[in-house]
């Protein structure tokens, strides 16, 4: 708590030293130090053992209600996730911050920022936790307002703002349906009350809204490719990693904690909502040349990933199977950790190309691994890990995910006997094509030859920004070949929610982690590093051994290709190219154009593409059309005469009266 | 039990006769006479309180009547005979609805506060009941007043009107504190004076006390 207030002195102090020169330095620093300091109280909640939450209610907010605030295994786990990033992204921001044009639109709002996320995550009663909600959506909107005067940002945080007051909205509503007619809303009443299966029917729904609308699930993403990329990167990091990750910690907090016991029904719609948003969001990414947006579609597929364990954890309690529905939770959980972070990474990644070379868009980058070595390892990194493959953190996530999946025949319903395997398909489709994307986006940005004057210029960025970005490597790393330590962490959070936990991974020898049985599977992830770098330095070496070494002989007038232009290389377009032939037709309605001149016409035959976002066009604009047209009916009640305002008062009157009067 | 009787007639009589008197406010097409039929209003209205002050026993609302009968029934006439004939539309003919459709509508709303008052409030004393049923009407009937007339003037008696029912309404249910009822009174006493003052300025900038002169300013047309 203390940090918290301590985070929010820092957003005043902010305001205060807006002029000065070293306010960025200042800021980020003690940022980090707060993040760190807060990073240590919740991470030694579930390693140093304590077992019993700790609550404190603050004599705030409404009176007669005050503020709880509890501490629990769950919030702990969240906490650690959201100081983790905080104190990357304030790392990485004392060096990215430098570049910001107007500090003083980024500087009071990153720590009111974090102290909003902290504070979500700490809540213990409906009316604070809406209270801290809102504020971290406001403090969010300010920051993505951040660059207003750029192309699109206004858009970005208008649609934003809707979207977050719609959420809201729901999540409101879903509160009020749980505290019932009787009003409780601190959450260990919730708790213990009894919710009709018809309530909680509505509370799922309403949560899939709200924190669904946050965390991006499609079709509730639209505000998510725009907003998160307006922001500074240090900021979108904290934003695709870590309020993504406070919306699903508002959603396993409602839907596994206060409703208690599931039914499968409701496991079915989060089930397929993940999967179908694991799929779009990453088919987006694919599509999307602008890197940042990239990265935010792909948080999309993240989060549908996510969705779709913890539809997979519901399903299995539903039906008492607490152990199948420890290793879904346990591997939605790791997915949060991974997930916050390789995409805070990536994110440090894309701002760092973004600062050597003013550029977002991938098509104008190419060839930085020559001119930004450390940062273009990091990334790589960061992409090997979000691609799921081992010895990286991400692998480890998914195959426990896959792992759950294949236990869906101990399920008695049919349907989700049928249903889990299905989307167990999408989530592979989803990882594969995740694959895909960023080998396209590694490759285009990268690799290659540069694209434009400014990434042949390019230079290496600040010490600070790769310090940042290799602490989240080393975590990436270590995440994925000490898999058993990561699970055990968990368990105790598994335990208090579900009341089950997987196996204790640390008896298990040379660290490898069984999640049910020995006999069934068993991954190990040093061994597979060892083997990995093994096998990759042979291959190395017998390459350079045979191939580099051996006689070559250049092309003697190279045939149009030694000297070809940059804009000849494989480009991302080409990367999506054979993904958009199978899916664009039927999910973006993409249409190729050939505009090819008649003969003896001398202008350029042309290849148009064009895409579009059918939930975009089928979904939002009939909505807006809709709002357009009756606020323009309304418009008219601005400018009546005073005698018809009267006139309506009246009306209006006698009409409720006249209601009384009949039905009572 | 007579007395009770009797007391009851007479204030209902009383409550009665305020409707009526709204019901003579609907059809005045000249201003003066508004204004005389509105001290009317107050005059009996301060009966109607004086009575109940009787029959209640509650000394405190000889003061309410007091205060009725001084402010509303004197004050407020007079200075308003006097802002219209400084403002010369004593001979304005006005009214923004035929006096037909008026007098058909006031019907109905008395018909509506009856039906509902005496529905609503099926267990509470009868002399209560009644009194309430009344003040609804004489309320309805004020924002009537307000709502068919153009004049500002006239705007402003159906509002006093309006807060006659009001008073009728405090003073039949028992036990309303003098601090509530004087501090009603007062208020009353601003709106008029602050409405007052905008007469003279909309007078000022328009030419007109009509309000439709404000519509035109604004660029709307009816």
């Amino acid at each position: 708590m203390a940090c918290v207030a301590g985070l929010l002195g820092l957003a005043v102090l902010a305001l205060v030293l807006s002029g000065a020169k070293r306010a960025t330095a200042i800021i980020y620093s003690a940022t980090l130090a707060i993040c760190v300091v807060a990073l240590f109280g919740s991470a030694s909640f579930p390693i140093g053992g304590k077992v019993d939450a700790s609550s404190v209610i603050l004599p705030i907010g409404l009176p007669w209600l005050g503020a709880h605030f509890r501490l629990d295994a769950l919030a702990s786990f969240f906490l650690v996730v959201v100081n983790l990033g905080g104190a990357s992204a304030s790392l990485y921001g004392l060096g990215y911050g430098h570049h910001e044009e107007a500090p003083q639109r980024v500087l009071p709002f990153f720590p009111a920022f974090l102290a909003g996320m902290n504070l979500v995550v700490l809540a213990d009663d409906a009316f604070s936790y809406l209270l801290c909600w809102e504020f971290m959506s406001l403090a969010s909107w300010a920051l993505v307002m951040a660059h207003h005067r750029e192309a699109g940002n206004a858009k970005a945080g208008y649609i934003y703002l809707v979207m977050a007051s719609f959420g809201t909205l729901a999540l409101l509503l879903a509160f009020g349906l749980l505290a019932g007619p009787a009003g409780d809303y601190d959450f260990a009443a919730v708790r213990a009350a009894q919710h009709t299966p018809y309530v909680a029917a509505l509370v799922l729904i309403l949560m899939l809204l709200g924190a669904g609308s946050k965390a991006g699930l499609v079709p509730l993403h639209v505000w998510l490719p725009l907003a998160h990329p307006a922001a500074p990167s240090h900021v979108s990091a904290l934003m695709s990693g870590v309020m993504t990750k406070v919306a699903i910690y508002g959603f396993i907090r409602v839907v596994f904690d206060l409703l208690g016991q599931p039914a499968w029904p409701a496991s079915a719609v989060v089930l397929s909502l993940g999967g179908i948003t694991a799929v779009m969001g990453i088919l987006y990414a694919m599509m999307e040349k602008d890197l940042k947006r990239l990265l935010a579609y792909s948080t999309i597929e993240n989060v549908g990933i996510i969705f779709a364990s913890l539809g997979l954890a519901l399903a299995f309690q539903a039906n008492g199977l607490k152990l199948l529905a420890a290793l879904a939770f346990t591997a939605a959980l790791f997915h949060v950790l991974n997930h916050s972070f390789f995409k805070s990474l990536l994110f440090f990644g894309a701002g760092a190309a973004l600062t050597a070379t003013g550029e977002r868009d991938m098509e104008k980058l190419g060839g930085l691994i020559h001119r930004m070595p450390f940062t273009s390892f990091a990334v790589l990194v960061g992409c090997v890990a979000i691609s799921a493959l081992p010895p990286f953190n991400g692998f480890v996530s998914e195959w426990l995910i896959f792992q759950a999946v294949l236990q869906s025949p101990e399920l008695p319903q049919w349907g989700l006997k049928i249903m889990v395997p299905a989307v167990g398909a999408l989530l592979a489709l989803a990882a594969a094509l995740a694959a895909a994307c960023f080998v396209k986006a590694y490759g285009v940005a990268f690799l290659g030859r540069p694209r434009s004057g400014a990434a042949e210029t390019a230079g290496e960025v600040d010490r600070y920004s790769r310090a940042a970005m290799f602490f989240l490597a080393a975590l990436c790393l270590l995440a994925g070949i000490l898999p058993g330590l990561v699970i055990d962490t968990l368990s105790p959070i598994a335990v208090e929610i579900l009341g089950g936990a997987m196996p204790i991974q640390a008896n298990e020898a040379w660290l490898s982690i069984v999640p049910i049985a020995e006999g069934r599977s068993s991954y190990n992830g040093l061994l597979v590093m060892v083997f990995i770098t093994i096998s990759a330095s042979l291959a190395v070496y017998f390459i350079h051994r045979f191939a580099s070494r051996a006689l070559r002989r250049g092309p003697a007038w190279g045939c149009g290709f030694s000297d070809a232009v940059p804009a000849a290389q494989y480009s991302g377009g080409s990367f999506a190219q054979p993904i958009r032939r199978v899916f664009g037709t039927l999910l973006f309605g993409a249409r190729d154009r050939v505009d090819m001149p008649a003969p003896g016409d001398v202008r350029p035959a042309r290849l148009r593409i064009e895409l579009h976002d059918l939930i975009w066009e089928g979904m939002y604009q009939p909505i807006a059309v809709a709002v357009g047209f009756s606020s323009e009916r309304l418009n008219r009640l601005q400018f009546l005469t005073i005698r018809r305002y009267l006139s309506l008062v009246f009306a209006t009157l006698v009409a409720l009266l006249l209601v009384l009067a009949i039905w009572s | 039990m007579q007395m009770h009787s009797l007391s009851f007639d007479v204030s209902h009589t009383l409550a009665g006769s305020l409707v009526l008197i709204s019901f003579m406010m609907l059809y005045q097409d000249r201003l003066y006479s508004l204004l005389n039929v509105f001290a009317l209003h107050a005059l009996v209205l301060a009966l109607s309180v004086a009575w109940q002050a009787y029959i209640q026993n509650a000394p405190h609302l000889y003061i309410t009547a007091a205060i009725a009968l001084v402010f509303k029934a004197m004050v407020i006439p007079f200075a308003l005979h006097r802002i219209v004939r400084q403002l010369g539309i004593h001979r304005d003919i006005e009214a923004a609805v035929g006096v037909g459709p008026t007098m058909l509508a006031g019907m109905a709303l008395v018909a509506l506060s009856m039906v509902l008052m005496l529905r609503v409030t099926a267990e509470a004393d009868p002399l209560a009941r009644e009194d309430l049923a009344f003040a609804l009407s004489v309320v309805l009937l004020g924002l009537l007043v307000m709502v068919t007339r153009r004049n500002a003037v006239s705007q402003v008696v159906g509002f006093m009107s309006l807060e006659n029912g009001l008073v009728l309404a405090a003073t039949g249910a028992k036990g309303m504190p003098l601090v509530v009822e004087i501090s009603v009174a007062f208020s009353i006493l601003i709106a008029f004076i602050v409405i007052g003052i905008f007469l003279f300025r909309i007078r000022e900038r328009f030419d007109s006390v009509d309000v439709s002169a404000l519509d035109d300013f604004r660029g709307e047309q009816r």
